[in-house]
């Protein structure tokens, strides 16, 4: 492409931006005025005129006692059909309200049902902004969003599918000091979060406020779904009184999941939502649904019910919302709250060494060997030129192969018999690197060495079209 | 006696990545029953390949493992007193916080 073809294509991305962004302020406009409008007719009972956007105003009751009106009827018209559902249960649905604490992989197809089925008030809490790498899973979001607030995206699609139910943003981390005020506002909260402590903090928080709690999880390609401190049932902590160490916390951005698989058990998180707010059917509490997408198998397992030990719901426990409120969540499960990943910090600075300066000892022809520490999954993805993949897992036993890498390039190298070649250690951040140096220094590899905060420091700083993930 | 094992929840890692395990322990002489003690025992010498510590805390499992004997919690039937019987099926499943 020529240079003007190039200012060309620069122009044009640069307009659309601009369009873009001024079309969702003026969708934001539009709906926060039909809000208003709402609000008004609800209050004084005025009738609009019928105009052309009438489908969106005559939220008046209707008269026939359930209050629904004929827009209403005919929105949810499919549901009033069903006979085990019917105008009752859609009445019930409408006066509810429901928070759904993270606007991702299970909130995404969760959000979008809600708001679709028709719960009164939808209240989304998220703190993160949309990234490419969120897309093939989070499926409220579009990419015009991305970099943008995950409230704002969900909430636009929310609005984008139905007007006449009312959004509520909380742009904001949830934390045991914003918790009680937040989740205190709605009938039902559905757990769509991804790390232990906030599932302990919401349950805990679920316990103290009397709220039920819609819980599920997905990493990989299993789910998990239940219904906690509902009717008597069990919470979180009944089932788990104790943290799991934080090895065994697998997150999707490490383990990986496929997209599907949070989109069933979010999809799952509303109906028994909309069970429960709705009062229809037996919510899955005392119960748990496992399901394996692999094999394609759901199973529905019966768990304990409500634990007269448990430290917050139990019989002679009298966990109050100012014990909850001082809680120290991260400390208790020893991991963080938020999803940024770990640094470690494990090795003195002269065993570490910056992935420029690598960068510059391979082009000035230093002789060495490069240990990619990765699994080989994720070494198959993308990996250094040269480098050898022995995963940290398996290292202690392979040693001797990088003994023998070492001289084959001292040969190939010719090197004077007293140098011997450097040994550096590289993973995805760097953090399993400076586990892997450990190791190799105990084991009398002592020259070996850390680049600091792997793969993905060479991607920002020496190639920035080294593919990252 | 037969029995069927399942792991999931990415326990399976723990184990060559096979999540279903269909066995045979051999009772001592003399003794009848295989109590879910004796089996986790059995399990982590037979089955568990690496990182133990992933499966099993002192003689238990290590916290946030369910533990269902045909599909009921073991809470519900005495945890590391359960007695097992011909063709019962035992699944051990991490619990999972992603999403
Ligand atoms: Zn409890």
């Amino acid at each position: 492409m020529d240079s003007n073809g190039g200012g060309e294509v620069c122009r044009i991305l640069r307009e659309l931006k601009t369009l873009k962004a001024s079309k969702s302020d003026i969708e934001r406009r539009i709906s926060d005025l039909e809000a208003q409008l709402r609000e008004l007719n609800l209050n004084n009972g005025t009738v609009v005129p019928n105009g052309s956007s009438c489908t969106l105003m005559s939220t008046v009751d209707s008269g026939f006692g359930h209050g629904l009106s004929a827009d209403m009827i005919y929105r949810y018209s499919r549901q009033l059909l069903i006979p085990s559902f019917g105008v009752q249960a859609q009445s019930n649905l409408l006066k509810s309200s429901i928070l759904v604490v993270g606007a991702g992989g299970l909130g995404s197809p969760a959000l979008l049902y809600l708001a679709a089925c028709g719960v009164g008030r939808l209240g989304i809490v998220d703190h993160d902004v949309v990234e490419l790498n969120n897309m093939h899973r989070q499926i409220i979001h579009t990419e015009a969003y991305i970099g943008q607030p995950k409230v704002k995206s969900a909430a636009a699609s929310c609005r984008s599918i139905n007007s006449t139910i009312q959004i509520v943003e909380h742009k904001e981390a949830l934390c045991a000091s914003n918790a009680l005020e937040i989740l205190s506002k709605y009938d039902i909260i559905v757990d769509a979060t991804d790390n232990a402590p906030s599932r302990y903090m919401i349950s805990d928080c679920c316990v103290v406020l009397g709220k039920p709690l819609v819980s599920g999880a997905a990493v990989g390609l299993e789910g998990q779904l239940t219904v906690y401190n509902y009717n008597g049932g069990p919470c979180y902590r009944c089932l788990f009184p104790t943290p799991p160490p934080t090895t065994a916390c697998q997150r999707c951005s490490d383990s990986g999941v496929l997209g599907v698989v949070p989109g069933v058990i979010g999809v799952l998180q509303a109906l028994e939502t909309i069970k429960i707010a709705a009062a229809v059917g037996e919510p899955l509490s005392g119960r748990m649904l496992l399901f394996d997408a692999l094999s394609a198998r759901i199973r529905i397992v019966k768990i304990r019910g409500r634990s007269l030990q448990c430290e917050v719901c139990g019989e002679n426990t009298a966990f109050t919302q100012k014990q909850f409120s001082e809680f120290d969540y991260e400390n208790f499960t020893q991991s963080p709250l938020s999803t940024s990943p770990l640094k470690l910090n494990l090795l003195p600075a002269d065993s570490r060494i910056s992935s420029k300066e690598f960068k510059e000892r391979i082009v000035n022809g230093e002789a060495n060997v490069l240990v990619d520490v990765r699994p080989p999954h994720h070494y198959k993805i993308v990996s250094l030129p040269g480098s050898v993949n022995i995963p940290l897992s398996r290292l202690e036993s392979r040693l001797p192969e990088i003994s023998s890498f070492l001289n084959e390039t001292k040969e190939r190298k010719a090197l004077n018999p007293d140098s011997v070649p450097s040994l550096y250690v590289i993973c995805r951040r760097g953090n399993d690197s400076q586990r892997a140096v450990q190791l190799l220094h105990k084991m009398g590899f002592t020259i070996a060495k850390d680049i600091i905060g792997g793969l993905e420091s060479w991607a920002q700083d020496v190639d920035q079209n080294f593919p990252t993930y | 006696m037969q029995l069927t094992l399942e792991f999931g929840g990415g326990l399976e890692l723990l184990c060559d990545s096979v999540k279903i395990h269909n066995i045979n322990v051999a009772l001592q002489n003399g003794i009848e029953k295989l109590t879910m003690k004796d089996l986790l025992s059995w399990v982590r010498t037979n089955l568990i390949k690496e990182r133990p510590e992933m499966f099993m805390k002192g003689d238990s499992v290590r916290p946030g493992v369910l533990v269902l004997v045909n599909d009921c919690d073991w809470e519900l039937s005495g945890q590391l007193d359960t007695t097992l019987e011909e063709k019962d099926v035992v699944v051990f499943i991490s619990t999972l916080h992603g999403g």
